[in-house]
């Protein structure tokens, strides 16, 4: 039997960085505050009134379409898909069908390049509790709309992913871009990018495509990846034993780490969509994207191709997915601070703790370091304590009397004490193992932890030649 | 929706010569040519009418529930929906 090829697509809703709602002047801000506080006649769907396009939310999305080299449309336009839900007070949400605001880009994930087939803007919906559990059905369930109004872009792609790693590849490299260009905060616990892959397998060779699942509910990178091997092995199963998979939408439960049914598809398929009578058409002004265009920063896939000429691939995985560490290791390798260390160190000291100093700062900190006038340890205190005060790693080296013992004769004399104390490790060292000089090293810094590592170092071997 | 209303007896005749009108009226629109004519979506003649992106104060939740038949502890309340199958 021939293997199973597995076939991705993504649609994933990203919450632009704005103040204000899609369509009307509710505030962004505290929408976790107490519900129906962030609500007015626009987004609560009230007769007469007229919803207008909010202007840094376009500009997010054309910047999100121009970073992923989509074409923008001179015309666009906005829609109503009907269906009747309570989160949805209007009976309709106003999203783009079928002129959306772009078309036909494309992502680099790794060494592939996916489609994206659109990106559109629409507005998001209201929060749905439900009373009672699984055991107690409840006769009532309670409506939030505090969230109804909120922009969305939707960025969908072409079912061109081949497996999870690479889904959440493509997911996370999404958001390195859309942080980049300050389209979003893309944050996926808060909410501000939701994923959905749609997944199908087939057997290998074939060109159809399988029926397909669309799975919701996931908010972690982690949970995307977990979901989609949850569901092609569900699928697989199913096949393989003669059974048919079904067209639907299903939920990831986290807790259950599994995939439930939550509707089949025919049951939402007719949208009847038509043009929104209220939102006269966009022309889009072409200067104005031009300008968006010459704006844009350098993306994170060429920033990455720049440091991958400078730094080994495992510091730039580090370094190229965080903008912020990208800025600090370039602005201190500018002011002269050397590559490879300077790269090293945000690796282990600054990516794990979040403290970030100014680049200046820090090539401050690593010629200190590399001069030997503080130890590693010291260092990071150094480091931790210019974080929090503003002060220069000089001044804080200066005031605490930081220095390595680097004096030759004094260290010497340390030396000699070591391998007076460790004959077994120093006789393994003379007998040829080499890893000996570890054991003692370590007694070394214990018994000195100022001294200069390399310089002590360079004396235990001399005295056991 | 046109099968639900309800006619007087009599009216059948009266009723069926205006439907047949405007059924006429409608096959004649079908003589236009409209190939090259792309849809319209608007009539209104303005365009890309675009909002600063400034918050504005939002309704009170007292005033947001006003309209809301039971609403409980600020939320709406309507029946049950049962996501899960
Ligand atoms: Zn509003």
């Amino acid at each position: 039997m021939s293997s199973w090829e597995v076939v991705i697509g993504m649609e994933v809703h990203v919450q632009p960085k704005t103040k204000s709602k899609m369509f009307c002047g509710c505030s962004i801000a505290g929408l976790n505050e107490p519900p129906n506080t962030h609500v007015c006649e626009i987004c609560l769907g009230m007769p007469g009134v007229l919803p207008v396009p909010n202007k840094a939310a376009v500009e997010a999305c054309i910047k999100t379409a121009l970073a992923l080299s989509c074409e923008i449309p001179q015309h666009t336009k906005f829609d109503r898909k009907n269906y009747m839900y309570p989160d949805l007070p209007k009976g309709y949400q106003i999203s783009q069908y079928d002129l959306p605001m772009s078309v036909n880009g494309y992502l680099e994930v790794g060494a592939s390049r996916v489609r994206i087939r659109r990106v559109h803007l629409e507005e998001d919906t209201g929060k749905l509790i439900h009373a009672g559990d699984k055991l107690h059905k409840a006769s009532e369930s309670y409506v939030d709309l505090n969230r109804a109004g909120v922009p969305l872009m939707e960025i969908v792609s072409e079912p061109d992913l081949r497996s999870a790693d690479q889904a959440r590849d493509y997911a996370m490299e999404l958001r390195a871009l859309l942080r980049a260009i300050g389209a979003s905060e893309a944050d996926m616990e808060k909410g501000q990018l939701r994923a959905e892959p749609n997944i199908s397998i087939r057997r290998v060779g074939s060109q159809e495509l399988g029926v397909k699942t669309e799975l919701k509910n996931i908010n972690s990178f982690r949970a995307l990846h977990r979901a989609i091997l949850y569901e092609v092995d569900r699928q697989q199963q199913a096949l393989e034993s003669g059974r048919a998979v079904v067209q639907e939408t299903r939920g990831w439960d986290e807790t259950e780490q599994r995939t439930f049914s939550q509707r089949s598809k025919e049951f939402a398929e007719d949208y009847r969509y038509f043009p929104e009578p209220d939102i006269p058409p966009l022309e889009l002004d072409r200067a104005w994207i031009e300008e968006l265009r010459r704006a844009l920063p350098e993306l994170p896939s060429v920033r990455r191709a720049r440091l991958l000429d400078q730094l080994p691939a495992a510091q730039v995985a580090v370094i190229g997915a965080d903008r912020d560490l990208a800025d600090l290791y370039e602005t201190a390798v500018a002011k002269g601070a050397p590559a490879l260390a300077t790269a090293n160190w945000i690796v282990n000291e600054v990516a794990p703790t979040g403290k970030l100093m100014s680049g200046e700062y820090l090539a401050e900190l690593i010629d200190l370091l590399q001069q030997g006038a503080v130890t590693r340890d010291q260092a990071r205190e150094v480091h931790l304590e210019s974080v929090e005060t503003g002060r220069t790693p000089a001044e804080i080296v200066a005031e605490h009397g930081y220095s390595q013992v680097s004096d030759p004769s004094e260290l010497r004399v340390l030396a000699e004490a070591v391998i007076d104390a460790n004959p077994k490790a120093a006789a393994d060292y003379r007998s040829g193992k080499k890893q000996a000089m570890q054991a003692l090293m370590a007694d070394l810094r214990k018994r000195a932890p100022q001294a200069n590592p390399k310089v002590a170092n360079e004396l235990l071997l001399k005295l056991l030649a | 929706m046109l099968a639900r209303l309800g006619l007087e007896p009599g009216d059948e005749e009266f009723y069926a010569d205006q439907l047949s009108g405007i059924l006429g009226h409608i096959d004649r629109l079908q003589q236009l040519d409209t190939e090259d004519i792309p849809p319209t979506a608007q009539v209104v003649a303005v365009a890309s009418r675009l909002r600063d992106d400034e918050p504005r104060p939002c309704l009170s939740q007292e005033e947001a529930l006003a309209n809301a038949p039971a609403p409980v502890n600020g939320f709406f309340r309507v029946p049950a929906i049962q996501e899960e199958t």
